[in-house]
């Protein structure tokens, strides 16, 4: 299995069902974005688990950096007040 | 031809091809070149698995000795099995097994565009079944086909090699005996002559985008269709076979 190592690697994304927002499910090699769809119709949507494939290179996700964590979320921890839990939920709503 | 008789051989040369297919496939498995592949390749030989007991499940109704499918796959000697010579043939190199399995996608997906419009319901409800898979196994095998044909120089070389030598196994199909013609008649299948057309394009379209030449005919083999096959086909059955052969009727 060494061509993986030439192969690029692919952040694959599945939406489960409409409705629903597409979800990280994993990561494989492929050669272009048209196998990288092929291939994760073959790894991850074997058993019927998806209606949408999105496939982006991992190379190309800009993420934020470990050493950055206190700055970035650390202030978040202490304003509860931000959470929407003072509000009555609407009877029929789903997937709040 | 007795109906019964012609329609059973038919449903026997369909089943036996899926068969005899996904045999040769599973053998890849564990051993892809890459994992993604190896699970695709899986994939479909499983699809041709389930499609090969569709068919064997049927054609024994239409037996109508009471063989099930697990009796007709176990249970019939080599010239009794009904696969064309494509299918049979070595899977060499992982080229060699994509050159096989693009040329057999292209006459299968043909095939059972026919049959869905077969006068028999039972059979054109699987091929309905069948026929969306089979749209993804060629797909997938044109793909590989371009990739490795306007790949490198040594792959190039290699996939035409492949090509050229499995090109005498692409005739026998579009042969008609007393069987074919009997079904045409009736409407069960499509005449085997009128998928030479369709197939001849589907493959020169995606040899030309694999920089890949169309080989010239220089005449071809027939007779899996009757039962006559290649020694290849004797060493996949004692495999497949193996453990119903050593252990009659054993369940688990």
């Amino acid at each position: 299995m060494t061509q993986n190592n030439e192969w690029p690697l692919w952040e694959i994304f599945i939406r489960s069902q409409h409705g629903l927002a597409h979800k990280h499910v994993g990561s494989l090699h492929a050669v272009d974005g048209a196998s990288a769809v092929q291939h994760a119709r073959d790894v991850y949507t074997r058993r019927n688990e998806g209606v949408s494939i999105w496939v982006v290179r991992a190379g190309d996700i800009v993420a934020s950096s470990p050493g950055d964590k206190e700055a970035l979320f650390d202030p978040a921890q202490t304003k509860t007040y931000r959470h929407p839990t003072f509000y009555p939920t609407p009877d029929g709503v789903k997937n709040l | 031809m007795d109906s019964k008789l012609s329609k059973f051989q038919y449903l026997l040369r369909l089943s036996d091809n899926c068969l005899v297919l996904s045999q040769q496939l599973a053998a890849w498995c564990g051993h892809g070149p890459a994992l993604e592949e190896d699970l695709a390749l899986t994939n479909v030989a499983l699809d041709l698995l389930g499609q090969a007991r569709l068919w064997l499940t049927y054609a024994g109704e239409v037996e109508g000795l009471g063989r099930d499918e697990d009796a007709l796959a176990y249970g019939r000697d080599g010239p009794d099995f009904r696969n064309l010579l494509l299918v049979e043939q070595p899977n060499g190199h992982y080229g060699n097994t994509v050159a096989r399995q693009f040329l057999f996608d292209a006459w299968h997906q043909h095939l059972l565009a026919g049959l869905c419009q077969s006068s028999d319901p039972r059979i054109a409800e699987i091929a309905q079944k069948a026929v969306k898979e089979v749209r993804y196994h060629v797909e997938r095998s044109a793909g590989l086909m371009i990739a490795l044909g306007d790949g490198t120089e040594l792959s190039h070389d290699r996939m035409q090699e492949a090509v050229n030598k499995l090109w005498p196994y692409t005739n026998e199909w579009f042969e008609s005996d007393a069987v074919d013609v009997q079904c045409a008649a009736e409407g069960v299948a499509p005449a085997a002559s009128s998928l030479s057309a369709p197939w001849r394009a589907s493959v020169e379209a995606v040899l030309n985008r694999a920089t890949l030449a169309m080989p010239a005919y220089t005449g071809h083999q027939r007779g899996g269709k009757q039962g006559m096959h290649s020694e290849h086909l004797g060493h996949l059955l004692t495999s497949l076979q193996f453990v119903q052969r050593t252990y009659p009727g054993a369940q688990w």
